[in-house]
């Protein structure tokens, strides 16, 4: 009995739980770019994730991997960039006109 | 632009119209200072000071043609009076520089139209460009074909008129992530190799798009580099820097270097932390285009100081 209620209780779990993961996958995040500022300027997601990075300004931004693995092309004003997080890490990015502009998000 | 003229005549002195006075009086300052200081025939070689003569030129900058938002849907009609009131100015000036963002988005239409508004203007015209106009597919491509025929590595050059050297640097390529704008160690070589050749009593103007000391690091406003560039031109007598970016005008004399930031023909930006962020600051249809403008710098052989000022599209 104990054992099976333990099952259950891991059952539960999983069902609580793996739904929740695929939500985040299906609907995504959203960083939102506002006031030259990434926000969150750090994101934490599972890995599968897809992230939406919108800009809000009415200046256009971008977002440059630091290291170039990939950059979006400039987003003007409601424009959006969305790329899915398959691999767990951690990714450092930058607008590619403001420089002084950093974000991170951390796949776990 | 009558009609602002009127407007400005009916109000009296506006808070718009002292801040352009002081600015005057700033520039004034500068002259007297420079000019009342006798400069002997021994600080110029006299070679030198004979093939010397006084001349003056015109810069423009940030006209970020493409940008349509409220801040001035009409950026392309704003460079269109900025092309007016340099075809307005008193002399023949030898030519113009743009200290860039031409564009807004690097598209060839967008280059298109501001060489189509520019050229009316009749004038020889140096370029250097802005991180808005390297953004085309091939990073900077389309900037080059059209304006770095002459030009070294990402754009950087320079040429020498009547006397004066002139440099262009080019800062908005190599950004490096949480920095500010970049010069990079080739293009200091260059400059290094560049100035060697001048002699300390020859006038220097440097001009970029991104200011080249740190003005406002919150904002990226600065060079992360910029110092070693400064540092090479401590020796000289005379030297100007001239840029962009910030959309406002803005001076500093640090020893012999006179630093001016330049108004744009778009749209203006806020004073430094008078903002959440450094976006395009909308303001009245009435005021913007006494936020934009051009400008008139001349030099006259014997004075350290070159004489700059700035003219307002209108009064406000």
């Amino acid at each position: 009995m104990i054992i099976r209620r333990h099952l259950l209780q891991l059952l539960l779990a999983l069902a609580i739980a793996g739904p929740a993961f695929a939500e985040d996958s299906a609907a995504g995040v959203t960083v939102k770019i506002e006031n030259f500022t990434f926000s969150p300027a750090e994101l934490h997601i599972a890995p599968g994730t897809t992230v939406t990075f919108e800009n809000a300004d009415d200046i256009p931004h971008s977002i440059v991997e630091n290291d170039k693995k990939f950059h979006s092309k400039p987003l003007d004003t409601g424009d959006k960039f969305t790329m899915t997080f398959n691999d767990p890490g951690e990714i450092n990015y930058y607008c590619g006109f403001h420089s002084h502009m950093t974000g991170k998000i951390i796949v776990k | 632009m009558s009609q602002h003229d009127d407007d400005h005549g009916g109000n009296g002195l506006t808070r718009r119209h002292a801040l352009e006075c002081m600015i005057w009086a700033g520039t004034g300052v500068l002259w007297t200072v420079a000019g009342g200081v006798p400069v002997s025939r021994g600080f110029l070689g006299s070679a030198q000071a004979a093939e010397m003569s006084g001349f003056s030129f015109l810069q423009i900058s940030d006209s970020h043609i493409g940008f349509s938002k409220p801040a001035n849907p009409h950026a392309d009609a704003t460079l269109k009076e900025a092309i007016v009131k340099v075809k307005a100015m008193p002399g023949k000036p030898a030519f113009m520089l743009h200290t860039g963002d031409i564009t807004h988005l690097s598209k060839p239409e967008e280059f298109d139209t501001a060489a189509q508004l520019i050229g009316e203007s009749g004038l020889d015209v140096h370029y250097v460009p802005g991180e808005h106009d390297l953004v085309d597919e091939g990073a900077g491509k389309a900037y080059l074909e059209r304006y770095g025929k002459v030009a070294k590595g990402a754009g950087w050059y320079s040429f020498d008129q009547s006397g004066v050297h002139f440099v262009g640097l080019v800062n908005v390529v190599g950004l490096k992530p949480g920095g500010m704008g970049s010069l990079g160690a080739e293009q200091l070589a260059w400059l290094a190799d560049d100035l060697k050749a001048q002699s300390d009593s020859t006038p220097i103007v440097v001009f970029a798009h991104i200011p080249l000391y740190a003005l406002y690091p919150q904002w990226g406003w600065g060079t992360d580099d910029g110092d070693q560039a400064l540092t090479m031109l401590k020796r000289f007598g005379s030297v100007t820097v001239l840029n962009g970016h910030i959309h406002q005008l803005m001076q500093k004399v640090e020893g012999n270097v006179s630093f001016y930031t330049a108004r744009s023909t778009a749209f203006p930006q806020p004073e430094p932390g008078k903002a959440p962020s450094p976006g395009p600051m909308l303001v009245p249809a009435e005021k913007l285009r006494g936020l934009l403008g051009v400008r008139n710098v001349v030099f006259a052989p014997g004075k350290a100081a070159l004489a700059v000022t700035d003219t307002a599209l209108a009064d406000a």
